[in-house]
């Protein structure tokens, strides 16, 4: 009887990927690549520090923030020279030393201003949206080797939502290319 | 791919030597005949071409010593290129004599008498023959002794690398920074600002340097290229240093825009005549011309064009873009010098209205001032390695990528 309450409220468990460690940054990149060439689509390197040339390794396509960032920069000044145009020739117009009620160079610094505010909020904005962030809990967390991944830890995951991903296969896959401590992540 | 094994010397020379006599001759013959027919119209002919070809000298100057300081190793293998660029400093030496012989024609200041006016009278002390004189000599001797021993060192280093030698190049890099932004900042002020005594601009030096670091720049990328395919160069420079050079050159297409525009806008929005007159010389007549070439073709196209990756790593939007940027930086410094002198020919009655000044005297006076700077950047560049061979980052400049 008690244990079919227990049954009862215990929740789904569910697998959220395989996780392979390796010994070093070098081995990690040859890794990445290796997985990317088996044509794996949903996985991810983890490592303590940023490594050069892990985004060829991993078959990443350029990051669209740069684009995202002009064209953000060009929305926002544009709108803060209209404002300014508007305010002073259209509806408030002041004669202000002298000058013309369109005196446009003098939109500049203001324009230049929001432009730069443009850039750099829609780089920041962009970057945290494409990568899906804040996201306060990952299935990974449940695999206790993880924990490693900041200070000393060099890991591959590959996400059960990937077309090719097998319990069985993928786990002799990623031993195949010298992971370690291979591990099917389960959780809640 | 070692590096020991490639000489980085220039291979196939070409005519470019001779091609640099020719302009010469030819720039000669034009020099002399304008001279003759048209003196005042020649000194500032040569005013123009003078600032222009010892910019770009300056400019390779400040991107060597900026090397040396930061420690860069991306841009060792493209730093002798402006190490010999820089070596036509002391060459432009000989011209200040040009300049002595047209302190009449060129300053208006040496002939007004301060009695009659008073601004004159205040700034007499500064602008007066004799100081003006020793100033240019002073920057020459300045740039020219850096020049040598910055170029001397970092060949020295080619056969016998110390680390003695590598700490030097910092120290004199760091005196010869100070230096230079102080004589840049004055030897604008002298030659160019002092054309129109009333006029005055605190920012005008670092306008200056802008512009000539720009240049230098893109003096240093159309070289790299022409000398890939003469040399072993194209194993040491890679479409990344190219990027960085484009990373550089657009930067400071922005620095030389903002700093332009914030000596125009202060002076705009002070309204004050004595300094509004000097743009008013600039927006009469057909003077609208080069200042909105300079508006359009010296900041917002390149602006639009190289903030995209795909210019920087692109030979043919590079070259091209080299090339306009450093004729865009003719019509700036001829926007600089020009405007009061055909202001003052159309008070005297010899021009019929105001305007742009431009006959075969300008273009002689560039070719020869050109030919004599090209003519010692080349040889020094056919007399050695093409890279600091000896550079202890040299091969991690060579490996390097943009990520």
């Amino acid at each position: 009887m008690s244990t079919e309450t227990v049954t009862a409220a215990a929740p789904a468990i569910q697998t959220y990927g395989i996780l392979a460690a390796f010994k070093n940054a070098g081995d990690l990149l040859h890794a990445a690549e290796k997985v990317r060439d088996a044509g794996y689509a949903k996985f991810d390197a983890h490592s303590p520090f940023p490594i050069h040339g892990m985004d060829q390794a991993m078959g990443l396509r350029r990051s669209i923030v740069g684009y995202c960032a002009g064209i953000s920069a060009f929305l926002l000044g544009s709108f803060g020279f209209w404002l300014q145009w508007w305010t002073s020739s259209v509806d408030y117009p002041l004669i202000i030393a002298g000058k013309p009620f369109n005196s446009y160079p003098a939109y500049v610094v203001v324009t230049f201003g929001l432009t730069v505010l443009g850039a750099a909020l829609g780089a920041l904005l962009s970057m945290l949206i494409l990568n899906r962030l804040p996201q306060p809990f990952h299935g990974l967390f449940y695999s206790k080797q993880f924990e490693k991944f900041s200070d000393d830890g060099f890991f591959i995951s590959i996400e059960a939502g990937d077309a090719k991903f097998s319990e069985t296969e993928t786990v002799r896959f990623l031993e195949s290319i010298g992971g370690t401590n291979v591990e099917v992540v389960r959780g809640e | 791919m070692s590096a020991e094994s490639l000489t980085y010397r220039l291979q196939k020379k070409g005519n470019f030597a001779n091609l640099a006599l020719l302009a010469i001759a030819l720039g000669l013959v034009g020099s002399v005949a304008a001279y003759f027919t048209n003196p005042e119209q020649f000194f500032h002919a040569f005013l123009v071409a003078f600032s222009f070809w010892t910019s770009i000298g300056l400019g390779a100057m400040f991107f060597t010593m900026l090397h040396h300081l930061t420690g860069a190793s991306w841009s060792v293998t493209v730093r002798r290129i402006a190490e010999q660029i820089m070596m036509g400093l002391p060459i432009m030496f000989i011209f200040t004599i040009v300049l002595f012989l047209g302190l009449h024609s060129l300053y208006h200041w040496t002939h007004v008498d301060p009695a009659t006016d008073a601004f004159l009278a205040v700034k007499q002390p500064y602008l007066n023959e004799p100081f003006f004189i020793g100033r240019t000599i002073f920057y020459f001797v300045v740039w020219s002794a850096l020049a040598i021993v910055l170029n001397r060192m970092s060949r020295s280093m080619d056969t016998n690398p110390t680390a003695r030698t590598f700490q030097r190049l910092k120290v004199v890099s760091a005196i010869g920074m100070l230096l230079f932004a102080f004589t840049i900042t004055y030897a604008a002020w002298d030659w160019l600002m002092s054309l129109d005594f009333h006029w005055y601009s605190t920012i005008f030096g670092v306008y200056f340097f802008g512009g000539a670091f720009l240049n230098a720049l893109a003096m240093i990328t159309l070289l790299a290229m022409y000398l890939r395919k003469r040399s072993d160069l194209d194993k040491a420079i890679s479409v990344e240093h190219f990027h960085d050079l484009g990373k550089l050159i657009f930067g400071f297409i922005v620095f030389w825009s903002y700093i332009g525009f914030s000596q125009f806008f202060l002076q705009w929005y002070g309204n004050i005549p004595e300094e509004t007159v000097w743009y008013l010389n600039r927006w009469d007549g057909s003077w609208k011309i080069p200042s909105l070439i300079l508006l359009f073709g010296h900041f917002m196209a390149p602006f639009v064009i190289m903030i995209f990756r795909a210019s920087k790593r692109s030979f043919l939007v590079m070259k091209v873009m080299a090339f306009w940027l450093l004729f865009v930086h003719w019509v700036d410094m001829y926007w600089l010098a020009y405007p009061y002198f055909t202001k003052t020919l159309y008070k005297e009655g010899v021009l019929a209205k105001n305007g742009v000044l431009f006959s075969w005297i300008e273009p002689s006076l560039m070719i020869l001032v050109g030919g004599v700077f090209l003519f010692v950047v080349w040889r020094q560049l056919s007399n050695n390695p093409l890279v600091p061979v000896g550079d202890p980052k040299l091969e991690a400049s060579i490996r390097f990528v943009n990520h």
